[in-house]
């Protein structure tokens, strides 16, 4: 048991199909335990998160917006979850010896360099967009990609295949066929 | 006790995340290139147990689905727009948290951008919502009713073309 906890890295069917009963046991617990069966998701939880942060500036306008009202911006289930990915990983990677202090990843910086400002501006811009794209199409790949097409939902299907048209697109043009 | 749930379910996640090597940029650009398929074998792993699962539990009458609506014009526009950031960032809303964890800095201007484009879409959620976000709504539907067939014949199917996908995969050592 601890070795496997210790292993660096696990085989990915493996993995991702622990996820998969980690997904079943969520959906019946929560549903025998709290009445209200959570599926996994996480971007909603950065609209929770921007409006937390914006009620401290500007409360009158987070309590007006339309969007806010119908997500309620309150610390949740899945907000909670969300920190929960960042502890789960951080053990992880530690009791693996997999942490590696990162600024700018391997394909990035085969076109772009070494700067890590540049790759800073990448995350932050690509991050804008892939939220607001996320909350447009009403999830993401944990959201859509994998709870929705658990439940073999049309509308999860149609957005995992544009989630993926959209990105090898803009990969093949921003990164070439390179990545070598 | 919501709250306690959600952070034990998120840390298993986190984990399972870690040890899967999918919280990687080099792994999902690598994927959006189509040139390793790890984060397809780790998700569509997830899928496949998922739906048999879910689908054994609502049939014993243990849970209810949660489905979300087919807008299709905003889930392919939007769907669209979160490919273009996705290939920029190299992290989505899930990986991002466990990619800062793991060491890889760069994830925490995501997370902020995330924020921002959160933020963002909030302002502009009044103005879509009269066009876009109600263009060709079918409504709540699964592919098992899109087709009128048992969800078990949806799932036979998924699970014969992902098996042979995986094969594929690993003859080709994507």
């Amino acid at each position: 048991m601890m070795k496997s906890l210790k292993a660096p890295i696990w085989n990915p069917y493996v993995a991702g199909a622990l996820v998969g009963i980690l997904a079943i046991l969520s959906v019946v617990v929560t549903t025998a335990v709290l009445d209200k069966g959570k599926f996994l998701g996480a971007s909603t939880t950065f609209v929770r998160g921007a409006g937390l942060i914006e009620q401290a500036v500007a409360p009158q306008h987070v309590a007006d917006n339309a969007y806010f009202q119908s997500k309620k911006v309150k610390v949740d289930w899945q907000m909670l979850f969300v920190v929960g990915i960042f502890a789960g990983a951080f053990v992880s990677a530690r009791l693996g010896r997999t942490v590696k202090g990162e600024t700018v990843p391997f394909i990035w910086r085969q076109r772009f360099g070494n700067s890590a400002v540049l790759r800073a501006a990448g995350a932050f811009i690509g991050g804008a967009i892939l939220l607001f794209g996320a909350r447009m199409a009403g999830g993401c790949p944990s959201g859509h990609g994998m709870s929705g097409n658990m439940q073999l939902s049309v509308s999860s299907l149609l957005a995992l295949v544009f989630f993926i048209l959209g990105g090898v697109i803009t990969a093949r043009l921003l990164y070439g066929k390179g990545g070598r | 006790m919501e709250l306690f749930i959600g952070l034990g379910t998120g840390f298993l996640f986190g984990f399972l995340l870690q040890k899967g090597q999918v919280l990687r940029f080099d792994r999902q650009i690598g994927f959006l290139l189509l040139k390793d398929m790890t984060i397809i074998k780790f998700m569509a792993s997830s899928v496949l147990v998922g739906m048999v699962g879910i689908y054994a539990c609502h049939e014993a009458g243990l849970i209810t689905l949660s489905l979300k609506a087919t807008n299709v014009g905003a889930i392919v526009i939007g769907g669209l727009i979160f490919g273009i950031g996705w290939a920029i960032a190299g992290f989505c809303p899930g990986t991002s948290v466990g990619a800062l964890a793991e060491g890889r800095f760069h994830a925490l201007w995501a997370i902020l951008g995330m924020l921002v484009g959160a933020a963002a879409y909030a302002e502009l959620y009044p103005a879509l919502k009269g066009n876009i976000l109600s263009w060709g709504n079918y409504g709540k539907i699964t592919l098992p009713q899109l087709l009128s067939v048992s969800p078990w014949v949806v799932i036979a199917a998924w699970i014969i073309a992902a098996v042979g996908f995986f094969i594929w995969a690993e003859k080709k050592g994507l």
